[in-house]
């Protein structure tokens, strides 16, 4: 059974079918790029799946779970986490706390342990603190030490981007939707996060499904490649077979000169 | 960077700037303008009783006189801008001061002029003879314009060269200035303690019969806040606070500490020498920090914005009421708020657990809107509930108009602590505010807090992140609504009979103001912006200790207001995330040109590559190594 199997989804706002009958599936511990033109429904795919959209038809089987209606929340809960296309950080809470406070839906600790600052509530507090600094450490030197107390809002870019990363991992994700990971980074910063998705597989444990629009990335780490085009998918399978795939050429390049003649 | 700098400066500074005549014509209406609106709305009359300085200077004069200072001091300012030199002083800064004050005097003048030939009493009822009187000193109006014009000239000349001197000199004359000013206008409070401590003498020689500093007394409080003046440094309060963000963990701890000390002492020692008047002042401050405190987690931590807080006042007030009163209109079980007894913990509980279902109640609904929607239906419900209190449909168990009298003081075992009793009343109230900053103070630092902080960053992220943000506000707006409750239950025993009328919107708008001016966000804000707004200037139907701006009090806090939002938004004393958020462009612009990394104690910027092109070809140099 695969770990998310996405049936006839649909989704329209108005006269626009951001999503048109999607069949997607992905199984455990695989790694699948979701690319296409701007305006192909990539990131209404991932809203919809993560519960911001609630689909007009179609079901999302997580693990055998319909969640479709679901509160985001929920989903998250349910270990689908995700990252945003434009990084969308905490800007005035602190790199540790930008983490600590993905670790919400996994902990529990209420108002009353707070309060009387049970010990229940300082082991918690303790553990929190302990996996969000474990889960930074996974950038290497990136966003440790001083860092950790540094407001978001003063990190680079790169740096913003992986923290949104660090925070969809506190989460404790079976799978995880990165939006366009390498958006604004550097060749040098691409080719490093590059081999980090990868980590997130084999290291992690975690299911990545990624949209990208660097082709160099999805070809290094897509175990499969999906190809939406008007919120349909025109074309899947390995980088190679889609890379040559008519339709997708056309989606992105438009048809060639001949055909227009008609 | 620096060579630059200073040789662009060099090579202009022989041509000074030349006078900007159309800002100081700006600033010197703007000047005449904001004399006659404070003359006109009948300030200077209403506050000439109050002396500052006996018996040549009254408060309502220095209503008036400040503006040419401070507009002069301000038409003076040329801003620095970035990449342009500074701006030279000298004789244009004072030129310019001195023409501003000139033209704010001669407009004022004028105004005098026009009020006295035209009788506008029918429409602005202070506009008649009587100001022209007070405004003229007796004199004729000839001379009376020539004092102003040319009073008002030195005063704007005083301006432009408090821009022109050296910064120290600024500081001594401002220290001696507002240490004039503050000791006068707290005379009421430096009197209470002085009697408290038994050295009547000193307000005695200090104070004249009539109110007021004496000229002699004025001179040494100049002279000892002047070298108080001196003694502090030119940084501003936002460059205090990061260089104290910069000190080491264990000096801040134990600076820290000290300073909860002192305080401490000083709620538990201070109303044991203060009079009844200050005590009341202080009760009543500490009611409203109560209300702040909870307004502040909803507003300051969770972004809430709730316009409609006074409703858990209420419940809180008439819960109590009608537990306690045995005039309640239908039902009491006549219960007394001793807090020895198990009678006032179940009162408290009650409190709480309406507060709660009240909160519930209005918060299912609208918790879901956000921002200014969430703030007009909060708005509306406030009034809802204080109209159901006060309708006829209700009467039968609130009393309507009438209200609930004789609600029975609260009580510790046998000693009563009597409404009237308000030192007394004070420690109690306090007790309940320690409480609340102990509850405040916990939460901010724990998951709850931690998700109300993300859900006032950014909601959609916050779902993102596994919150469940309709329950996390709501746990938000009802831990509000009990602190509010709590504060409703001290004051109906306090007050003794409570009516709809105490529960206006108003007092809603006054905490969110105490919030705001304090700093959202932030505990100690709280605290002294209730200080600050309450204490001094008065609650919506409290006095505060500046009886006489009474009838000025809203007109005070709205500029009050106005000021801060342009020019202090993070409020007196801001949380450290609000400092961030709003000057985080400064901060790090300074850290900048001092060659550090922002907030980082001197640790340099590295990897800002993000930013940076790199080609592929090229060895790329990385700030990690």
């Amino acid at each position: 059974m695969p770990m998310l199997d996405i049936q006839h989804l649909t989704k329209s706002f108005g006269g626009v079918q951001a999503l048109n009958d999607l069949d997607f599936h992905v199984d455990k511990g695989e790694i699948v790029s979701v690319i296409g033109p701007n305006g192909a429904g990539k990131t209404s795919f991932f809203n919809t799946v993560t519960g911001y959209f609630s689909p007009d038809e179609g079901q999302i089987l997580f693990n055998g779970v319909n969640i479709s209606g679901h509160e985001p929340h929920e989903i998250t809960e349910l270990g689908i986490a995700r990252t945003f296309q434009n990084v969308r950080l905490f800007p005035d809470m602190t790199v540790l706390e930008n983490v600590m406070v993905a670790q919400h839906c996994r902990t529990t600790t209420g108002i009353f342990g707070t309060l009387l600052n049970t010990r229940s509530f300082r082991r918690e507090e303790a553990q929190i603190e302990a996996n969000a600094k474990d889960v930074l450490s996974f950038f290497g030197k990136r966003l440790q030490g001083y860092r950790w107390d540094q407001p978001a809002s003063v990190l680079s870019y790169a740096n913003r981007r992986r923290l949104e990363i660090a925070r969809a991992m506190a989460t404790e994700p079976e799978l995880i939707l990165l939006d366009e990971p390498t958006a604004g980074m550097n060749p040098k910063e691409t080719a490093e996060l590059t081999d980090l998705i990868r980590q997130l597989r084999d290291d992690r444990g975690y299911t990545v499904v990624l949209i990208e629009h660097e082709m160099r990335v999805v070809r290094d780490v897509s175990d499969r490649v999906v190809v939406l085009d008007h919120g349909e998918k025109i074309a899947e399978g390995d980088f190679e077979t889609v890379s040559h795939n008519p339709d997708v050429i056309e989606a992105y390049l438009g048809r060639p000169a001949e055909h227009t003649d008609e | 960077m620096t060579d630059t700098l200073e040789r662009t400066s060099e090579s202009e500074a022989p041509s000074p700037n030349p006078v900007d005549w159309s800002k100081v014509q700006k600033w010197g209406s703007l000047g005449g303008l904001t004399m006659s609106f404070i003359a006109a709305i009948g300030m200077v009359a209403a506050l000439d009783k109050r002396i500052i300085i006996s018996p040549w200077l009254s408060l309502g004069f220095i209503t008036l006189l400040w503006v040419p200072v401070a507009y002069g001091y301000i038409a003076a300012t040329e801003k620095a801008s970035d990449g342009s030199p500074p701006p030279v002083k000298g004789a244009r800064d004072i030129i310019s001061g001195l023409v501003t004050g000139l033209i704010s005097g001669a407009l004022f003048a004028l105004f005098i002029v026009i009020i006295d030939a035209v009788d506008l009493t029918d429409v602005f009822r202070n506009l008649g003879p009587k100001l022209v009187e007070l405004l003229t000193f007796g004199l004729g109006l000839g001379a009376a314009s020539v004092i102003w014009i040319v009073g008002s000239g030195l005063l704007g000349l005083i301006g432009g060269a408090l821009k022109v001197v050296r910064p120290t000199v600024r500081r001594v004359v401002s220290s001696a200035a507002m240490g004039v000013f503050g000791v006068a206008l707290l005379e009421l409070i430096v009197t209470d303690i002085s009697q408290g401590l038994h050295i009547e003498f000193v307000t005695d020689w200090l104070y004249a019969i009539n109110g007021g500093l004496t000229t002699i007394s004025a001179i040494v409080v100049a002279i000892l806040f002047g070298l108080l003046g001196l003694r502090s440094d030119d940084r501003t309060l936002t460059q205090r606070r990061l260089d104290r963000m910069n000190l080491e963990p264990q000096v801040l701890v134990r600076r820290n500490a000290i300073a909860a000390a002192i305080t401490i002492a000083a709620v538990i020692f201070l109303p044991m020498i203060l009079g009844g008047l200050t005590n009341e002042l202080l009760a009543n401050v500490g009611l409203f920090v109560l209300m702040g405190l909870g307004l502040n987690i909803v507003v300051g931590s969770a972004g809430l914005l709730d316009l409609g807080y006074v409703a858990f006042f209420a419940v809180g007030a008439y819960t109590t009421a009608i537990l306690t009163s045995p005039l309640s209109p239908t039902w009491t079980p006549e219960l007394t708020l001793n807090f020895l007894s198990w009678e006032g913990w179940l009162i408290l509980a009650i409190v709480l657990v309406m507060a709660a279902i009240a909160g519930l109640f209005i918060g299912t609904p609208v918790i879901k809107l956000r921002g200014d929607y969430l703030a007009i239906v909060t708005l509306g419900f406030g009034e809802i509930v204080r109209i159901l209190f006060l309708s006829d449909w209700l009467s039968p168990y609130f009393g309507g108009a009438q209200g609930i009298t004789n609600i029975p003081s609260a009580a510790l075992g046998p000693v009563e602590i009597k409404g009237t009793n308000s030192q007394a009343m004070f420690y109690l109230i306090a007790a309940f505010v320690a409480i609340a900053i102990y509850v405040s103070w916990r939460l901010q630092k724990s998951r709850t807090g931690r998700a109300w902080t993300a859900l006032r960053e950014d909601e959609d992220v916050a779902e993102a992140m596994g919150i469940n943000t309709t329950a996390s506000k709501l746990t938000a707006f009802v831990t509000g609504a009990m602190f509010a409750s709590i504060a409703g239950m001290l004051f109906a025993a306090k007050v003794g009979s409570i009516f709809p009328s105490s529960f206006k919107l108003l007092v809603s708008i006054i905490i969110l103001v105490i919030v705001i001016v304090g700093g959202m966000g932030s505990i100690p804000g709280v605290i002294i912006g209730a200080i600050v707004l309450i204490g001094i200037l008065g609650g919506p139907t409290q006095p505060g200790l500046l009886q006489e701006f009474g009838q000025f009090k809203l007109l005070i806090y709205g500029a009050l207001l106005v000021v801060m939002m342009l020019k202090r938004p993070e409020g007196l004393w801001p949380s450290l995330r609000r400092q961030r958020e709003l000057h985080h462009d400064e901060m790090s612009q300074d850290s900048w040109l001092q060659g550090t990394s922002y907030q980082t104690g001197g640790v340099p910027e590295d990897e800002q590559g993000g930013t940076r092109y790199t080609d592929d070809a090229a060895p790329i140099q990385d700030g990690d190594g």
